[in-house]
């Protein structure tokens, strides 16, 4: 027999264990609760990773996760009613809004009359209910984020969240808003699962809103496995606010057809730890892909923004334009891995990470990789990091503007050229209106 | 009262003596010209009146309007009248050219105790000056001086200089990188900003603008001391025989 070394388990781990079990026993036998124990299994064999595990470096989960909290409950009436004013960020978009409470999809909250043809949401549990062939079918093939350590997490414990499936051909022209809200009262921990599916030709504009009270130490991991057809349309803005104890893990597993057209934005401000990461695979040639994402944190905040694009086909252009600005003694991670597969020949990939650093205290850790196969191919990756520049903030009080605005002013300017990427303008002036709100709290 | 007096001003940069006790009396609508050599200490001089950080003054005093200059942030210094056209104005990518001029006006005007300017009286007095200076609107919805020429950007500081209406204007090389029709057209604009409420101070290293701007006052600074003042012939004088005369101290041990 070999001697294994086994890890003492954290507070964290042993709570996950005891959970699983104990969901475990509430089960039926099924593909999808295979599914769920292997992914289990999956974590077992590994713990929280830490700073050895390379894709969590400079996100030490073992150290920043301190226990696991119990499983949410359905939401209650004070739970749903706080959730009524959730998601006004969008407010001004015109969004059709569908309202998830504790990762629970609330119909009487959501606005699920008169869908468009062509365009299907129900929730997960009504699909793991039903055991829904064609979700099972999607968790028995590999997803690009596929061995993660939060993604398996949340595959074995994924309790509820949206599914919505756009018919081929239809391009739905009002945008759909995810508002995601943590409504109880004691800390608990959320696994919400979503499904979105565009196909062929199809179009939809995801907006998805996350966010909940200051003070409680709740834990989000939510994951969307995204799957767009050929030609189709995808863009889609995530906004974190959460509260100002919670942790949130969030994975988007995205696999993308041919000649598509996807964009991804993420604006972060909310949460005490918040890793957002994005596995996207360009499974067919000739697609645009443009990800975003600008981070404000301050305080002891920490925000994790990790990439991975694969080129599994050629003939596709990526671009990607990330920045944070760090205030107090809050810590800002990008690390982004761009993969060009072999024949994946005329890829064009650029990659911009940059940071601004308005304290002493903050930090900002850049990891940009490229692991290129293929030979006539463009690609390309810088980071910067820096303080504001005192000169232009001279510029600016010369003129006339006190040193808080001169410094709002800069600070907009430079969030700006990555919302100006957003393709919805209506999203775009929320983003633009949230980073106004951010400034005006600074101390 | 005058509006402004220098007295006795040292100032010291990263521990190098630059200005060793200036002393200057500027009037209200006083055309003043500062010429000297390179590295004369003309550009501090603009800089520490208008604030600029980095600059420590060791000794003297800046009273403008008898208040001291000196204890103020460069945006109360802005606000009570001190503009400062700059040698090399910067460029503030995804900030457009006029959010940043109504931004500036009435951050000044609420530091003033002013009302804000309504929005349609400042598009009026934005494109009436512009039109003057031959800018393009276009170019007042580009990101200031992002991808502006040497020219435009110049033409941009004494539009900023036309709307702020500054009570004593410190024009830092502003002939520098122009061409001959960019000159004028600069130097119209400040001609026509000449009132007797308003005192200009302007610094050069050739007499070139001189021709343009007619100047009360010269100054010769050298060596961080103001060595000769005259009237506009002085320029000249200088335009002929150079500096080399202010020039001896600096050699002497």
């Amino acid at each position: 027999m070999t001697a294994e070394i086994m890890p003492i388990r954290t507070a964290a781990e042993s709570g996950f264990a005891e959970a699983f079990a104990a969901l475990r026993g509430g089960l039926a036998d099924g593909a999808i609760t295979a599914r769920r124990e292997a992914a289990f299994r999956h974590f077992e064999a590994r713990g929280l990773p830490h700073r050895r595990v390379e894709e969590w470096k400079y996100t030490d989960l073992r150290a920043l996760m301190r226990d696991a909290k119990p499983l949410a409950g359905v939401p209650d009436a004070a739970a749903k009613a706080r959730a009524k004013s959730a998601g006004n960020i969008f407010a001004a978009a015109d969004a059709r809004r569908i309202v998830l409470v504790d990762g629970a999809l609330v119909p009487e909250l959501s606005d699920l009359a008169r869908l468009e043809p062509g365009l299907r949401i129900y929730s997960l549990a009504e699909a793991l209910g039903h055991g829904s062939p064609e979700f099972t079918r999607r968790l028995a093939t590999a997803a690009p984020a596929e061995g993660d350590v939060a993604y398996e997490l949340n595959t074995a414990f994924m309790g509820d969240g949206a599914i919505v499936e756009v018919e081929a051909g239809v391009d739905v022209a009002r945008p759909l808003h995810l508002v995601f809200v943590y409504g109880a009262h004691r800390a608990t921990a959320v696994f919400s699962r979503s499904l979105v599916i565009v196909g062929a030709g199809a179009g939809l504009t995801l907006l998805e809103s996350h966010e909940g009270p200051d003070g409680v130490d709740y834990q989000i991991n939510t994951a969307l496995d995204l799957v767009v057809g050929d030609r189709a349309r995808l863009n889609r803005v995530k906004v974190n606010t959460e509260g100002d104890a919670a942790l949130h893990l969030a994975t988007l597993s995205a696999t993308i057809g041919a000649k598509a057209n996807v964009s991804d934005f993420a604006f972060l401000t909310g949460g005490l730890v918040v890793r957002n990461q994005m596995f996207v695979k360009c499974a067919g040639a000739g697609t645009t892909l443009d990800l975003g994402g600008a981070s404000l944190l301050k305080g002891r905040q920490h925000g994790d923004t990790t990439l991975l694009v694969d080129h599994a086909a050629g003939g596709c252009q990526g671009r990607e334009l990330f920045k944070s600005v760090l205030d107090g003694a809050s810590r800002g991670v990008f690390q982004g891995k761009i993969i060009v597969r072999p024949g994946a020949q005329k890829t064009d990939s650029r990659m911009m990470t940059r940071a601004l650093l308005l304290s002493e205290d903050a930090e900002a850790d850049n990891k940009p990789e490229l692991e290129i196969f293929a030979d006539d191919v463009q690609c390309g990756h810088g980071a910067t990091s820096g303080a504001l520049d005192d000169n232009l903030k001279f510029y600016l009080m010369a003129r006339g503007i006190p040193e808080k605005e001169a410094e709002a002013l800069l600070i907009q300017s430079f969030v700006g050229e990555a919302i100006e990427t957003v393709p919805h303008e209506g999203a775009r002036d929320a983003l633009a209106a949230a980073t106004l709100r951010w400034l005006g709290e600074r101390p | 009262m005058s509006l402004l007096e220098i007295k006795n001003l040292a100032v010291k940069v990263d521990d190098r003596e630059i200005l060793k006790g200036v002393d200057l009396v500027i009037e209200r609508g006083e055309m003043h010209a500062i010429m000297g050599p390179n590295g004369s200490g003309k550009s501090t001089l603009a800089h520490v009146l208008s604030g600029k950080p980095g600059y420590e003054v060791t000794a003297g005093e800046v009273k403008f309007e008898d208040a001291d200059l000196l204890a103020l942030a460069p945006d109360e210094r802005a606000a009570r009248g001190i503009f400062l056209a700059f040698q090399y104005p910067l460029e503030i990518p995804g900030v457009a050219t006029m959010t940043f001029l109504r931004t500036a006006l009435n951050a000044q005007r609420k530091t003033r105790g002013e009302q804000e300017l309504s929005t349609p009286e400042f598009m009026k007095r934005v494109r009436e000056q512009a039109a003057k200076l031959a800018i393009d609107p276009d170019m007042l919805r580009r990101p200031v001086n992002v991808g502006f020429s040497g020219g435009e950007k110049k033409r941009n500081e004494i539009l900023q200089m036309a709307l702020l209406e500054p009570k004593l204007a410190v024009l830092d090389e502003t002939d520098s990188g122009l061409d001959i029709d960019a000159l004028k057209v600069v130097a119209d604009g400040v001609n026509r900003l000449r009132s007797p409420g308003r005192a200009m101070i302007v610094i050069t290293h050739y007499q070139r603008l001189l021709d343009h701007i007619v100047p009360d006052v010269v100054h010769v600074l050298s060596n961080g001391r103001i060595m000769r003042t005259g009237g506009s012939e002085l320029a000249l004088e200088l335009e002929a025989k150079g500096y080399a005369p202010y020039q001896d101290e600096a050699v002497l041990p």
